[in-house]
């Protein structure tokens, strides 16, 4: 009990002095668009990330199975050949909630990412891309056999 | 407690692969305990990777991401056996760092 008592008043400290040396800075941990992860469809998210009307593009691949046997992970790439790449997005369609991730590109930044998500069932599997102020949507089913979001 | 992370970091030809193995329960807050109550959500939601103190990479979560979240990225213009810093907040405020030498 006690240990862990030390270990929460270490972190907290650790946690107060991140912040004060600006390691993680509040305005960064509050970031996190809140909006965008309750969307409840392609076109909610797409508002919260303040865009509209995606383009479809041949230039994103989506790396994911055609068929996943377990739904709990299945493991998502997404690739791009579009120039300026500042954002890219993973949702799953039939998901509670369709945002599953979304990664900000640096100029440093390859335009690539892969990931694991979550998925309860068959669903379509869509890669938000912005590039140069634009956004681009690419679309892939994934065949789910055994969900992951069972209880 | 956060548990750490396995970090790889690997570099060919100025890019670097980073790959990336956090711990973590990743609880969505829809599942049920054998009680019947609800499970609190609980998963990782901002993961930043600076390097030489330039955030090189940002991503935010939800709860769809796995369990045990694996994520790879790759950047432009690392050397080798200089480090990268990866960090991750979750939605209680717990974080934890890790530090990889490029290889």
């Amino acid at each position: 009990m006690n240990q862990k008592r030390r270990e929460a008043l270490r972190l907290t400290a650790v946690i107060g002095l991140m912040a004060a040396t600006g390691l993680i800075s509040q305005a960064e941990a509050s970031t996190w668009n809140k909006a965008a992860f309750e969307g409840k469809t392609l076109d909610d998210v797409l508002k919260a990330l303040g865009g509209s009307a995606p383009g479809k593009s041949g230039a994103i691949t989506i790396n994911a199975p055609d068929i996943a046997e377990n739904g709990a992970v299945v493991p998502v790439g997404v690739t791009t050949t579009l120039p300026k790449t500042q954002q890219i997005a993973i949702l799953v369609e039939k998901n509670p909630s369709v945002l599953a991730a979304q990664f900000m590109m640096t100029p440093d930044t390859e335009p690539f990412v892969a990931s694991r998500v979550k998925m309860g069932q068959t669903s379509n599997v869509h890669a938000l891309v912005k590039a140069d102020g634009k956004w681009f949507v690419s679309t892939k089913e994934v065949k789910v056999t055994l969900g992951g979001c069972g209880g | 407690m956060a548990d750490p992370m396995r970090v790889r970091a690997q570099e060919t030809g100025g890019i670097v692969d980073v790959k990336v193995l956090m711990k973590h329960d990743m609880e969505t807050g829809q599942r049920k305990d054998s009680a019947g109550k609800t499970i609190p959500a609980h998963y990782i939601t901002t993961i930043t990777a600076t390097y030489k103190g330039k955030q090189v990479f940002l991503g935010e979560f939800g709860p769809a991401v796995s369990k045990d979240p694996f994520l790879n990225f790759k950047f432009k213009g690392g050397a080798k056996g200089e480090e990268v810093t990866i960090t991750w907040v979750d939605n209680k405020n717990d974080n934890r760092t890790d530090k990889a030498k490029i290889s």
